[in-house]
């Protein structure tokens, strides 16, 4: 099955009309002696029965979160939100699949509409001023939020907060490497970003302070302070956020946040083990210019009409070549149209509901984890949906036992934290019941 | 097929041309969903998590959309008409690979058994993704010749950055620092960008007039500091540049390292493989080559191959099979680059790429770059009396061509934007060389569609000298005409309202 078109006369008419015998004889560039002899050593084609019967076997050997067999308590950047039928439908339709990005403005209009609507709702989401239309994920945006801080700020020391997503470090080392960005970690004490070691490393030399809130730990971080001390020295906040705490907690305008980043995920993506998601980037408009990745604008076309296009284009490697201030050609364009069909369609209400039922859930779970025997909350700050537990009984059996109910209870800490060996941390989405919340409880209790 | 642009191709209705925001759309209280009341009692949120966090009340969240289920659905169905696609429209967009975006791969994708899985899931969960890219491995491994590959990067330019990283990782381990990569002048624009990011200086080679790299030039720029070269083959005119191993062997003589842009793969598929001709890393494109959709833009993805002494290099972590024969991550890589994105990859594309590569095999890949070839040539030969070709056949998937504007005010831009009133995406234009246009066919199109697409041509190439005014000012058929990019940017209004 290879999805040709072109049948074997058809082909001899083609190169009848090229004035070439065989095929091979387009490829007379290529020396013989770098030319492939027989076939690639791949298995050979096969047809769509086959393809699906082997699909259907893959699939088998996976465990999904379907809540029938398995409940879903993991977070840690990904977490299992509902996702509405028409979000699917709409962003499957095929127009949308198979178009390509919109630099032909008149053949575009869809799409460019969408990303327009795209960056507003997530000025709305967020309070602040400006958005692109999306990098590839969390990590890269953190990591492009560092750059353009040092390029506004013409300093090249960062503060990089240990409470940020692991990856995002991770990756943000590995893409900052070859540049003169100096990062500095600032360690947590109690599951929140230490004030004190935050204090004692700012400096009028300092870019910005690079922070998750809520924080991979769960906890809810003193932004608004942080900023104010942040500002004091003439350094930025880039912050990365959780889309859906928007629906409840104060957003990052308020917190006089300059850069706000994130993974859009949450929005109406599925975990699809861990991408493709959506990286989220917003600013305050001074700094607009200066801005990563597409950025769709208004105008009017030759008879005045009402239209869109991709604008600030001269910041774009296409341009700029070495000059440009970042590489990234593409964007999620799929994954931005389905946060915002995902957004539209949950409107107001339907944000803060979701926000404001993770929250319930979260703390009525965590209040029957914490009274059980042999599990404590590991922290005493505010959270939104996550938290981490600390038990007396080793953590991987507790993770084992649940999971042999069908529960994935949450993530081991001691992956990231050695300090947390004996602490797992749980996430809790609007999906989960009361009744999955209580199954959880009582297997933890069993172990 | 027709080849004069019809008024009922038009893709929307004069009604619905000016389509509104949605934020000038729906009423206060509407939405599109239902979710059942929560079944736990409600905290007092200030006292759990103080009141200084929250959002007084609620957030207002002032112009957020509130619409209902039916005006949701009917705005993107819209939107979604207001677009070209290539389920719709025919794409010869030169250096993109707009291919037919198999069915059978979102399928697979929407599976709950893939879709539904966590990245931080037990192992024994998921041997059927780790399996699917271990297998996707191996195939891009086989394709390239290279020794081993990562599926990890996010896009063909995360993959140029992720491959140029460990160039310069590999040079380190040998205790040198080269600063420079060099260029082509018919490099993708991402290449010297990457080369800023990865804090090299990218130095430009000239080609020769007949688009080939000049290798004397070539010999003039490289030496002991130059990291590596960055090279596309078949190059960006679209002619597969026959000197490679010569290239190679300079490159090689100076110890520096042959990067390939793998944006022209769907040339080459079971033709010849990179290593071969003495590629030491390159960069895949699904996006292009292996049929997974652009969707508006993204996501795509950019896995990377390298050669044996590149593979310490490699990001972590990798995807490995074990003894046993189940499937998993290797972080251990003494001298990996580190992660250069989240979790392990753009799993759902990677997924689609397996399954198009596991449904053509060896023999359908070989089919596919063999029909994409004879597709450009064909064109080429069509159209070889009406344009002019600064480039001698034969082509490999693409070519370029340029207009032939007599007297007539009109340029490149225009006749592209002529196109759409045909119902032909634009080709790519204006690079690599002025006033060009690159066309790319791909292997999926009829050639019902490809010789609609040379009358289009030709029919073009008449009004030019005939009616240059019709070419100057299309399209007309579409809901906008051109936009006023200038002012756009001038002041920009990137949010709504303003």
């Amino acid at each position: 099955m290879d999805y040709t078109q072109i049948t074997e006369p058809q082909t001899r008419e083609m190169l009848a009309t090229i004035g070439v015998e065989r095929i091979d004889d387009l490829f007379k560039d290529i020396p013989t002696s770098q030319r492939q002899a027989g076939l690639l050593d791949i298995p050979r084609g096969i047809s769509e029965p086959e393809l699906l019967t082997e699909l259907d076997r893959l699939a088998r050997n996976n465990t999904p979160c379907d809540d029938a067999n398995t409940v879903c308590f993991l977070g840690a950047g990904v977490y299992d939100h509902f996702i509405p039928t028409v979000v699917d439908a709409l962003a499957n339709q095929s127009e949308f699949v198979t178009a390509y990005t919109p630099y032909q403005a008149e053949a575009s209009q869809g799409s460019l509409q969408a990303f327009y609507e795209f960056q507003t709702m997530i000025c709305q989401l967020t309070g602040m001023d400006v958005a692109n239309a999306s990098l590839y994920e969390q990590a890269t945006a953190v990591a492009e939020g560092v750059l353009m801080a040092a390029a506004v700020t013409k300093r090249n020391r960062v503060l990089i907060c240990d409470t940020l997503h692991p990856d995002a470090i991770h990756v943000l080392r590995t893409l900052t490497y070859e540049q003169p960005i100096e990062p500095v970690k600032i360690p947590h004490a109690g599951g929140a970003i230490d004030m004190d070691a935050l204090k004692s490393e700012l400096n009028d030399a300092t870019a910005a302070v690079i922070l998750q809130s809520p924080n991979f730990l769960g906890t809810i971080e003193r932004v608004a302070e942080i900023a104010t001390l942040a500002h004091d020295v003439g350094a930025l906040v880039v912050q990365s956020v959780d889309p859906i705490s928007c629906g409840v907690l104060k957003n990052h305008g308020d917190l006089d946040v300059d850069i706000a980043v994130g993974e859009g995920q949450p929005l109406g993506i599925p975990m699809s083990y861990g991408g493709p998601f959506l990286g989220l980037f917003a600013c305050r408009e001074q700094y607009m210019r200066k801005m990563p990745g597409r950025i769709v604008g208004i105008t009017r076309d030759l008879d005045g009409k009402r239209g869109f296009c991709l604008t600030l284009q001269t910041r774009e490697q296409h341009i700029k070549r070495q000059r440009a201030t970042s590489n990234v050609c593409t964007n999620q364009g799929l994954l931005a149209l389905r946060a915002a069909i995902h957004m539209a369609a949950m409107g107001k209400e339907g944000i803060r509901t979701v926000a404001r039922q993770c929250l319930d859930k979260a703390h009525y779970l965590s209040e029957k984890i914490d009274a059980l025997d042999g599990y404590n909350l590991k922290f005493d700050t505010p959270f939104f949906r996550e938290f981490v537990v600390q038990t007396t009984h080793p953590v991987d059996r507790v993770l084992e036992h649940c999971h042999s109910r069908g529960i994935l209870a949450g993530v081991a800490m001691k992956t990231w934290f050695d300090d947390l060996d004996d602490c797992f941390m749980v996430a809790v989405t609007e999906k989960r019941t009361r009744k999955q919340l209580d199954d959880l409880v009582e297997a933890l209790g069993s172990v | 097929m027709s080849v004069m642009p019809a008024e009922e191709r038009t893709i929307v209705t004069p009604a619905e041309a000016d389509h509104p925001l949605l934020f000038e759309q729906g009423a206060p209280g509407a939405t599109a969903v239902s979710l059942p009341e929560s079944d736990v009692p409600e905290i007092d949120a200030a006292s759990a998590i103080g009141a200084e966090y929250l959002a007084e009340d609620a957030p207002e969240l002032p112009g957020f959309p509130e619409i209902g289920e039916m005006d949701l659905v009917r705005h993107y169905t819209r939107l979604s008409h207001r677009l070209f696609s290539v389920d719709e429209n025919f794409y010869p967009l030169g250096s993109c690979t707009m291919k037919y975006n198999p069915r059978v791969n979102e399928r697979a994708a929407a599976m709950p058994e893939f879709a539904n899985l966590h990245p931080y899931q037990p192992i024994e969960d998921v041997q059927g993704i780790l399996e699917t890219l271990f297998h996707l491995r191996t195939y891009l491994e086989e394709i390239s010749g290279l020794s081993e590959v990562t599926l990890q990067p996010s896009a063909g330019a995360q993959g140029e950055m992720t491959g140029l990283m460990m160039i310069n990782a590999y040079h380190r381990s040998r205790g040198e620092n080269r600063p420079k990569v060099l260029t082509p002048d018919s490099a993708h624009g991402t290449n010297p960008a990457t080369c800023t990011m990865c804090g090299r200086q990218a130095c430009t080679v000239k080609s020769r007039s007949d688009g080939r790299v000049d290798l004397d030039d070539l010999r003039a720029q490289v030496d002991d500091q130059t990291a590596a070269l960055m090279i596309t083959n078949p190059n960006t005119v679209g002619v597969f540049d026959e000197q490679i191993s010569d290239i190679a062997a300079i490159v090689h003589g100076c110890g520096a390292q042959l990067y390939l842009d793998g944006a022209n793969m769907n040339a080459l598929l079971g033709i010849a493989r990179p290593a071969d001709f003495g590629v030491d890393v390159m960069h895949f494109n699904t996006h292009k080559t292996f049929s997974t959709p652009h969707g508006c833009g993204g996501p795509g993805a950019g896995p990377v191959g390298v050669a044996e002494h590149l593979r310490p290099h490699l990001p972590v972590p990798q995807v490995v099979r074990c003894d046993d024969g189940s499937y998993a991550w290797c972080e251990d890589r003494s001298k990996s680059i580190g992660k250069v994105r989240s979790f392990y990859g753009q799993i759902g594309v990677l997924l689609r790429a397996f399954v198009y590569i596991r449904a053509l095999g060896s023999d359908g890949l070989r089919n596919a770059s063999e029909k994409a070839v004879l597709s450009a040539n064909y064109l080429a030969a069509r159209l070889k009396d009406r344009y002019h070709f600064p480039f001698p056949p034969p082509y490999a998937h693409e070519f370029v061509m340029v207009p032939r504007f007599g007297s007539a005010r009109v340029t490149e831009l225009d006749v592209a934007k002529r196109l759409i009133d045909y119902g032909i995406h634009p080709p790519t234009m204006s690079w690599p060389i002025q006033h060009c246009l690159m066309i790319e066919p791909t292997e999926t199109e009829s050639l019902a569609t490809l010789d609609h697409f040379a009358e289009a041509m030709i029919a073009i190439a008449d009004e030019v000298e005939q009616d240059p005014e019709t070419v100057r000012t299309a399209p007309h058929n579409m809901p906008v005409r051109r936009m006023d990019e200038v002012a756009a940017s001038r002041k920009p209004n990137i949010r709504w309202p303003r």
